[in-house]
């Protein structure tokens, strides 16, 4: 913890004539929400420890535009569009890694027709592929046997057909993975998308992240794990709501590959 | 008289026929109120993506009862249909199970129907007893109050006396066969049948001939009646399975499209070089649409429209659904049929006013799906995942809600707040975007 981060931007690196291998994009809640502040911090530990070549865009990145867009907001969305599109093009990006599933989504499948091309993963297939080349080592220290599940976050899992990145990490990290009862391609939302975050749940019996707490709670996991920091925030109020604080942490897989470090 | 039979046939498969076309026309029109979307490219995946998931039924086996009992339905139904061929070949020309030239082939046909058309009866029954007397949630939800339940029942009963009146007339058929009656030559095998003709034991021949005729005609006007009834049914998923899921989107599901008359605005708007008062191009076309979003059903794509057509209200997606899950109002399933009975309000309106549809001062949203219902959705997609034949619910709800927040600025004013910081500070939040990286040095 004590270990000063190093992030660098891409106008330091501009400014000396060089370009990093790959651009973080951090995203409004990795860069204001205190619990999601950690998972951009653990994400950056572990760039750090090895060495990755990245920067981000700091002051110059503005939200994707994803809630504007599923709110109905086609305008706002194409304006935070374009403008974060013409940041990353005068910078000639061409590969960008995010922990957030809903950027992730945006700018991978919704950028490119109006002009933003790159390379996007999430930072659960961006681990995995240096877990490949052997750049990355991931081994089961504190977690190792303890009851994991995962929740597949939305716009990963079900929009983007990436069930297996998140499980693969955490099958590294030598868990015992137990499945909730809906998971994978029915894998039930934590109630936060579709610009559900940012308003009140209409009337209901009961609020979906409660629901969704209730499948994991069901499984007896001593970490829920998640790979957005949306359904990180519900599922972390879902489990002080069934009380479980002490039995049960929420925490992204990334987090938990950084605690096995100990870094 | 030799030829009144055929003729009351052949007049009998022309009126199916002409009213079946007319329907077909119908649908076809109301389909194409809607506005354009291409959904015509890619065409070898999308026709392997048909034969995976409508013909191969991939989808429905995901919940492995209903999606079994389904299966033994549908290909029940499309083989025992091949019987159909024959028995409208018969009518026309007056001749008595014409394919019987086929020998054991022909045996083994009429055999596998016998059994298919049994196991479609126990299915069929199965399926009543699921719909009317276990409680499973899909098939309580309030949307299926009324007709939508009735359409269902009327199809299963519908069935059930299809497949008896064919076993009936198999039975009656072997029977008259027995007793070495000349119009009836030895053909088929009966392994289902033989078991009800003994029912028939001491009827005098004409009688058999009155019973196996009587089945025959009830059978195939049986079959001419329900055609037609499909246009007004939630049954017509027989037919426009096939379509949906070939013209399904084949894209990632998170891609929602992006409207290009907004991109030419905010391209404008971006542009430090646009006039805003540069008149425009000569023979450019007026690309600022009348509105934006869907506030009726004539402001959706033909897709959707064909989707709610092609809908068996089978309830797989609401049943998905986290906010339905959690006792929110919004249905995925309700979505699709209030979309189909509005564009057949819209149809019906069109067909009183001689083609062209007068204001009734009535549209899909308000009238039909309420604002609550459409700021419920968490756009999780596992609506369109759950759906068996391609069906995108999402799609409507954020047409709908592109209507309400850039027509009518009407979204939740908590949402208001969320989009003025992004608007203001590039965050939902009240945050300045120069703090961006401050958790850098934290």
């Amino acid at each position: 913890m004590s270990e000063k981060l190093n992030v660098p931007t891409m106008a330091q690196y501009m400014s000396e004539g060089k370009k990093p291998e790959v651009l973080f994009w951090v995203g409004c809640a990795g860069s204001f929400d205190d619990r999601a502040k950690k998972i951009t911090k653990a994400f950056v530990k572990i760039l750090n420890n090895i060495g990755v070549d990245f920067a981000v865009l700091g002051s110059e990145e503005g939200c994707t535009g994803d809630p504007a867009k599923r709110a109905g907001n086609e305008f706002l969305f194409q304006m935070q569009a374009m403008t974060n599109i013409e940041v990353m093009n005068a910078y000639e990006i061409e590969k960008v890694v995010t922990t957030c599933p809903h950027c992730f989504n945006t700018l991978k499948n919704e950028y490119p027709s109006l002009g933003g091309n790159y390379q996007v993963m999430h930072h659960t297939q961006f681990l995995k592929s240096l877990l490949n080349e052997g750049k990355l080592k991931v081994e089961g220290g504190k977690y190792k046997g303890k009851r994991i599940t995962f929740h597949d976050p939305c716009y990963l899992g079900r929009a983007n057909n990436e069930y297996e990145a998140p499980r693969d990490l955490l099958r590294k990290l030598e868990v015992e993975l137990v499945e909730m009862k809906s998971c994978k391609s029915k894998g039930l939302c934590c109630g936060a998308g579709g610009a559900q975050m940012f308003k009140d749940a209409e009337k209901g019996d009961k609020e979906v992240n409660i629901h969704r707490t209730e499948q994991a709670v069901e499984v007896k996991p001593d970490v829920v794990a998640a790979g957005c920091p949306f359904c990180n925030t519900m599922m972390t109020d879902g489990v002080k709501h069934e009380g479980k604080e002490g039995a049960i942490e929420v925490l992204d897989v990334v987090e938990m590959i950084a605690n096995a470090q100990d870094l | 008289m030799q030829y009144l039979p055929q003729l009351l046939f052949i007049a009998a498969l022309a009126f199916a026929i002409y009213f079946f076309a007319n329907n077909v026309r119908k649908l076809k029109r109301n389909i194409d109120l809607g506005k354009d979307v291409d959904r015509k490219d890619n065409k070898k995946i999308r026709f392997n993506q048909m034969l995976r998931v409508a013909l191969g039924q991939s989808k429905m086996v995901t919940k492995p009862i209903a999606g079994t009992l389904h299966v033994i339905v549908y290909v029940g139904f499309v083989i025992i249909n091949l019987e159909v061929l024959e028995i409208i070949i018969d009518g026309i020309f007056g001749t008595h199970r014409i394919f019987s030239f086929l020998g054991g082939g022909y045996n083994f046909l009429i055999g596998s129907f016998e059994i298919l058309a049994l196991l479609v009866l126990i299915t069929v029954i199965l399926f009543w007893i699921r719909r009317n007397v276990m409680n499973i949630k899909r098939f309580l939800s309030k949307e299926l109050k009324g007709w939508p339940k009735n359409d269902a029942n009327y199809i299963l009963y519908f069935e059930v006396v299809l497949m008896v009146l064919f076993l009936s007339m198999n039975a009656a058929d072997y029977q008259l066969q027995q007793m070495g009656h000349e119009a009836y030559v030895e053909a088929g095998a009966y392994p289902i049948s033989q078991f009800i003709a003994p029912l028939f034991e001491g009827m005098s021949e004409s009688a058999l001939i009155a019973l196996e005729r009587g089945a025959w005609w009830a059978h195939i006007l049986g079959i001419f009646f329900f055609l037609n009834y499909l246009y007004y049914s939630k049954h017509l998923h027989i037919l426009l399975a096939f379509p949906n899921v070939y013209f399904s989107n084949i894209e990632e599901k998170g891609k929602f499209k992006n409207l290009d008359s907004v991109t030419n605005e905010v391209k404008m708007m971006l542009d430090p070089n646009a006039d805003p008062f540069a008149e425009p191009e000569e023979g450019a076309e007026d690309e600022v649409p009348e509105k934006f979003g869907a506030s009726d059903v004539q402001d959706l794509n033909w897709f959707q429209l064909l989707s709610s057509y092609t809908c068996t209200e089978c309830g797989r997606c609401t049943s998905e659904c986290p906010a339905n899950q959690t006792g929110k109002k919004l249905s995925p399933r309700k979505i699709m049929m209030d979309t189909r009975d509005r564009l057949e309000e819209v149809g019906k309106n069109m067909d009183a006013n001689n083609g062209e549809f007068k204001d009734d001062g009535k549209q899909l949203l308000d009238d039909y799906i309420s604002r609550e219902e459409l700021w419920a959705c968490t756009t999780c997609n596992a609506c369109v995942e759950a759906c068996p034949v391609g069906i995108d619910p999402l799609s409507i709800i954020m047409d709908m809600r592109q209507y309400l927040v850039m027509e009518e600025s009407a979204a939740p004013a908590e949402l208001n707040n969320a989009m003025g910081n992004i608007e203001n500070n590039a965050a939902p939040w009240p945050y300045n975007q120069q703090d961006r990286l401050n958790w850098a040095n934290e």
